[in-house]
């Protein structure tokens, strides 16, 4: 059903039907797939480099001043390329690690490559929120570099790590709508291929609730478990 | 005999905004073995780089520092490890670890000295004893008021049973009734345990109530040492004629009638 021939209300109505719903299942299913994947990539990626951003900065506890300098600038050349052009860049990646350019595998490649460097960034600004008196006082009893990394700097952050991560798995999420335009599947599949070529808007309705929700989960869930955190830590 | 710790013409310069800022400038002190040793100086004389000096958060430029006989400058980075187990800083953040228990922020000195776990379950029992906070060792740092943060901060600096405790304006955030049991605490320490203290502070009272010698620093430099009471009664610096004044302000019969001056 479509907005040029139909009232809203009759393509609203349409868009909860059970005959649309029920080819939604897959793709949602492949929508939480990529983002599911994607996030933990980028996650053990993102929390190493952040560390290493953090660490290797002139005032962080092994100042590195030229790896720092160089790898700062890497990351902002990669996150100065667009989402899609990242996907098109990550195509012979893709076809090198699973042999197709295309599919929910391949993209989630290009997902991670994009998002990685995005998510380093907030997990460096992150552990720089820290006081640094706290790493002070453990230098000062003696602690070893990687103590401090693993029993201060990380746990004392975490509830800011847990929000920026929140922030990253929503982005991580809107990419895999657009990589569904490059074959990925999923939701955004169908909103391309049914929405935008044949007018069914109907169906672009639903994907639009299932994203919706989907985002309110996410920042549901990210909000909550840090506010626990917190409140266990007599924070707030 | 040589004093416990003994540091000799001392000197640090930061580069702030590139221009030089000599902030410790040929510093010597002689800080005797269990005593309670105060310096005193207006923000920015130096006293806290003075403090990271000597556990060598910060690097001295030149000069020597000795701490019961050992040259902490020229130790190397296992050595500095191993020499910092050994001693004890308490600062006026308290900067305690959010993320942990009292307990477990009295164990990670412990921890990271492979302790092993039976000791350090004795070792924190008695200290959080010792400082009274046997009754909050399960709660975090964040339910805990400003002066039950420093005993946490002090237990943390002890639970090592070091020689010697660096206190960095332990006391200056809190309000004077908590100074005062801080204080009590730092000096049953110091008595039970021969632990020796330096204490920077900028707080005369602090200083009048635990210390027996004392010296002041001004602008990088100590201008005058010796017995608390010599210079109270008889400065020679800038700062301990300050100092002196305000003491006797607040000693004099018109302010301590609360008619004002």
């Amino acid at each position: 059903m479509s907005l040029l021939d139909s009232s809203f209300w009759e393509v609203f109505l349409a868009s909860l039907s059970p005959e649309i719903w029920k080819d939604l299942w897959g793709p949602i299913g492949e929508t939480l797939y990529m983002t599911a994947i994607s996030s933990l990539i980028m996650l053990v990626f993102g929390i190493v480099i952040g560390i290493l951003l953090d660490i290797t900065n002139p005032n962080g506890l092994i100042p590195l001043k030229v790896s720092y300098t160089l790898s700062g600038w890497l990351i902002n050349c990669l996150r100065s390329l667009p989402q899609m052009i990242m996907i098109i860049l990550m195509i012979p990646v893709a076809r090198l690690i699973f042999g197709k350019s295309y599919g929910t595998n391949a993209c989630i490649i290009a997902i991670a490559a994009s998002c990685i460097p995005m998510y380093a960034r907030i997990v460096e600004s992150s552990l720089l929120e820290i006081d640094k008196g706290k790493i002070e006082a453990a230098q000062a009893m003696g602690s070893k570099n990687i103590s401090i990394i693993l029993k201060v700097l990380l746990p004392e952050t975490l509830p800011s790590l847990i929000r920026g991560f929140t922030v990253s798995v929503i982005t991580v999420l809107s990419m895999t709508a657009l990589a569904g335009m490059f074959g990925a599947g999923g939701i955004g599949d169908i909103a391309v291929r049914y929405g935008y070529q044949r007018f069914q808007h109907d169906r672009l309705f639903a994907c639009v609730y299932i994203l919706v929700i989907l985002v309110q989960l996410i920042q549901g869930i990210g909000n909550l478990v840090s506010k626990r955190i917190l409140k266990s830590r007599n924070l707030i | 005999m040589s004093a416990y710790l003994q540091i000799k013409d001392l000197h640090k310069t930061f580069y702030p905004h590139g221009q030089p800022l000599k902030v410790l400038d040929g510093i010597d002190l002689d800080v005797e073995k269990g005593e309670i040793f105060g310096i005193i100086g207006f923000s920015g004389a130096g006293k806290s780089t003075l403090a990271c000096c000597i556990n060598r958060l910060e690097k001295a430029d030149s000069g020597t520092i000795e701490l019961g006989g050992t040259d902490i400058l020229s130790l190397s980075k296992d050595q500095l490890l191993k020499q910092r187990h050994k001693m004890g800083m308490i600062f006026q953040n308290f900067n305690l670890f959010d993320s942990m228990t009292v307990y477990q922020n009295i164990a990670y000195p412990l921890e990271i000295s492979g302790v092993p776990p039976k000791e350090i379950k004795q070792r924190v029992s008695e200290t959080a004893e010792l400082v009274g906070l046997t009754e909050k060792l399960k709660a975090h740092p964040g339910a805990l008021s400003g002066g039950q943060k420093q005993r946490v901060g002090i237990a943390r600096a002890i639970v090592t049973k070091p020689d010697f405790i660096i206190s960095d304006e332990a006391t200056s955030a809190l309000d004077p009734q908590t100074t005062i049991q801080i204080l009590d605490l730092l000096k049953e320490i110091n008595q039970k345990y021969g632990i020796t203290i330096l204490m920077i502070t900028h707080e005369l009272d602090a200083i009048r109530y635990t210390c027996n010698r004392m010296a002041v620093l001004e602008g990088g430099k100590i201008t005058e040492s010796g017995l608390v009471r010599d210079i109270f009664e008889n400065p020679h610096s800038k700062t301990g004629e300050l100092f002196a004044k305000v003491f006797m302000l607040f000693q004099s019969p018109e302010f301590t009638k609360g008619e004002g001056i």
